[in-house]
């Protein structure tokens, strides 16, 4: 539902249905809400039709990337003598982006059973929910949920009674943005450093403490128990368009509108109707004049591609986007786009681990120009010298934190090129030039 | 005199002398101990419990100190070097003393559009802050900026120690304020 506002008729809550409901965040509320049944069902089934009935469903990753989950789970070969890691992508940190933290504070049971589930189907004895250190709630929650499960024998040596061992632990993050990158991560639970890994070798053959590893978005595993549980088709039927996105989204939404909250939709929602319908539209008296519609790492939307846009994977990229995490950013008319971008430009600058020249120098000099022009000292040729930084930032790095600092700035600059060059033809002589003159 | 208890690591002696003679005790004695003991016996390594050590750290002695990290470097077999790369590069260690209240505002866009601005701007001025991340002559508060809290729909978000405060708005600070002890 649109957490903090009442259901919308329109939206389909899976996820969301408890969210401000404080009751299902016990495990007694939680079972007595049908928990820990999909995680009994899955516990009597075969590891290898688990991940087929999760490949059916058409799941895919809800962090970013839309990886198909059953695939990546299929990549594990359960009893190839090593020991086996499931770890869950807790660290959300991307801006616009807050579901995770929903689902955590509100059904922590749900992500500590879908959690569960895929580790017993890959073969993992051992889940590390590895959750942003800000996110103090969210830690309170999951950790008295984990410790809730264990004391009910959900978890542990023999969980469910059933001979299987399930251990999960809660990792506390340290404040990085880099560490929501999967080896990143990785290396950070090690406790190292969070610089992302060159790949291959990819997470299923050498993971965490280099072992085969699954890791999976919080939204993603927690949509596990309801597909084991009301089967494939139904869950692939969720979907309005494209049938290669099935299911719902978990959307975040902030920024210049009138109710922004958590919203969840079935796969291919009108991104018009979702956002004047279900988000109340405008503030009064303002217009809506742009959209990042996936996180702030996706390419700006001009009002005319959003509102023509469908909500899933082929949607948003047929319409010049991502669907990325679902964090919406709404822009409005009282907002400078140029700020905006530089704003978002210095985020990246911040969180560069450093690891690659590109992405280091690049979202350094990218903040630098871009708080030059908007502080009213730019030149045209800058506008020439972002694209091109941008381009040479653009897949030729280690991790994407390079191309994410690049692409906002590469569409921001294509689509509302006249509010930079206002800027720049009202320019200021440099206080500094002033004074030298 | 370094004992070798059922642990498995070494247990420094209670307090030593650093190498500028200040007076160092140490934290992981006691139920710290133990806390990282259990710790230690959910990772296939040691050095996988850096993080949430050094969270006990901070939480023992509000920062963590070079002397500190000697001490974590010592428990967990690693070399201090080793650790101090691991903690600066990690946002949320203080490698300094912070006032008693410890104010984070996030700025980042989303929250930069509804006005955080404002919201930091009132922060240094109600707890007498001369800038970001300068402790205010009392000692009570150090406000800093921080990236993206991942509240964005309540703007805008801050916190307070451990405390996560949504939809915080210019407004809101002198309250927020008065009621910490």
């Amino acid at each position: 539902m649109g957490y903090p506002h009442p259901l919308h008729e329109r939206e389909t809550p899976l996820l969301s249905r408890y969210f401000g409901d404080p009751e299902a965040r016990s495990l007694d509320g939680w079972k007595s809400r049908g928990g820990y049944k999909g995680l009994e069902q899955a516990l009597g089934m075969a590891q290898a039709d688990i991940t087929n009935v999760v490949k059916d469903s058409g799941l895919r990753g809800r962090g970013g990337a839309g990886f198909p989950t059953g695939l990546k789970w299929s990549f594990m070969k359960p009893g190839d003598g090593k020991p086996h890691y499931l770890c869950c992508n807790a660290d959300e940190s991307e801006p616009g982006t807050f579901k995770d933290r929903e689902v955590m504070r509100w059904t922590p049971h749900a992500l500590v059973e879908g959690c569960a589930i895929a580790a017993y189907a890959i073969g993992a004895e051992t889940t590390y929910i590895y959750i942003r250190g800000e996110f103090t709630e969210p830690l309170l929650w999951m950790n008295r949920a984990v410790e809730e499960a264990y004391a009910d024998g959900i978890l542990g040596a023999n969980a469910m009674g059933t001979g299987k061992r399930i251990d999960m632990h809660v990792h506390k993050g340290a404040g990085a943005y880099i560490c929501g990158e999967e080896t990143a991560l990785m290396e950070s639970l090690e406790g190292r450093r969070g610089n992302p890994r060159i790949k291959p070798p990819f997470p299923a053959v050498s993971g965490v403490f280099g072992m085969p590893t699954t890791i999976n978005n919080v939204e993603t595993l927690a949509a596990v128990p309801q597909i084991l549980l009301q089967g494939a088709d139904w869950y692939k039927k969720m979907s309005l368009s494209n049938p290669k996105s099935t299911g719902t989204k978990l959307y975040s939404v902030c920024g210049n509108v009138k109710k922004p909250g958590t919203y969840e939709v079935v796969m291919g929602f009108p991104f018009k109707d979702f956002l004047y319908d279900l988000c109340g539209g405008p503030l009064d008296g303002r217009k809506f004049k742009a959209v990042i519609p996936g996180g702030a790492s996706v390419p700006i939307q001009t009002m005319a591609e959003a509102e023509a846009t469908l909500m899933d994977y082929e949607g948003f990229v047929a319409q010049g986007t991502m669907l990325g995490s679902g964090g919406v950013i709404v822009i409005d008319d009282a907002q400078s786009m140029v700020r905006v971008i530089a704003r978002i430009a210095r985020f990246f600058a911040h969180e560069s681990c450093a690891q690659c020249t590109q992405c280091r120098e690049g979202t350094a000099w990218t903040t630098k120009i871009l708080e030059r022009i908007r502080d009213g000292h730019g030149t045209m040729e800058d506008l020439d010298t972002l694209i091109e930084i941008g381009e040479n930032m653009t897949g030729t790095t280690i991790c994407v934190l390079s191309d994410s600092c690049a692409v906002p700035v590469i569409s921001g600059i294509k689509k509302f090129r006249s509010e930079f060059e206002s800027l720049i033809q009202g320019r200021r002589v440099h206080p500094v030039l002033e004074a030298v003159a | 005199m370094k004992q070798v208890p059922a642990a498995g690591y070494p247990v420094p002696e209670v307090a030593s002398h650093n190498s500028s003679g200040q007076l160092y005790v140490p934290v992981f004695t006691g139920t710290s101990r133990e806390e990282l003991d259990t710790l230690l016996g959910r990772y296939p390594t040691k050095m996988a419990a850096l993080l949430p050590a050094l969270w006990i750290v901070q939480r023992e002695r509000g920062w963590v100190s070079d002397d500190a990290m000697a001490e974590v470097a010592d428990v967990l077999e690693l070399t201090p070097a080793y650790v101090k790369g691991v903690v600066t590069f990690y946002t949320m260690y203080h490698q300094h003393p912070v006032g008693k209240y410890f104010i984070q505002v996030c700025t980042t866009s989303p929250c930069g559009i509804c006005g955080a601005d404002d919201v930091v701007r009132a922060f240094l001025q109600h707890t007498r802050s001369s800038d970001l991340g300068v402790t205010s002559a009392d000692g009570r508060y150090t406000v800093i900026e921080v990236e993206c809290l991942g509240a964005c729909g309540f703007p805008t978000p801050v916190m307070i120690n451990e405390e996560f405060i949504e939809s915080v708005t210019p407004g809101k600070v002198p309250d927020l304020l008065a009621r910490l002890p």
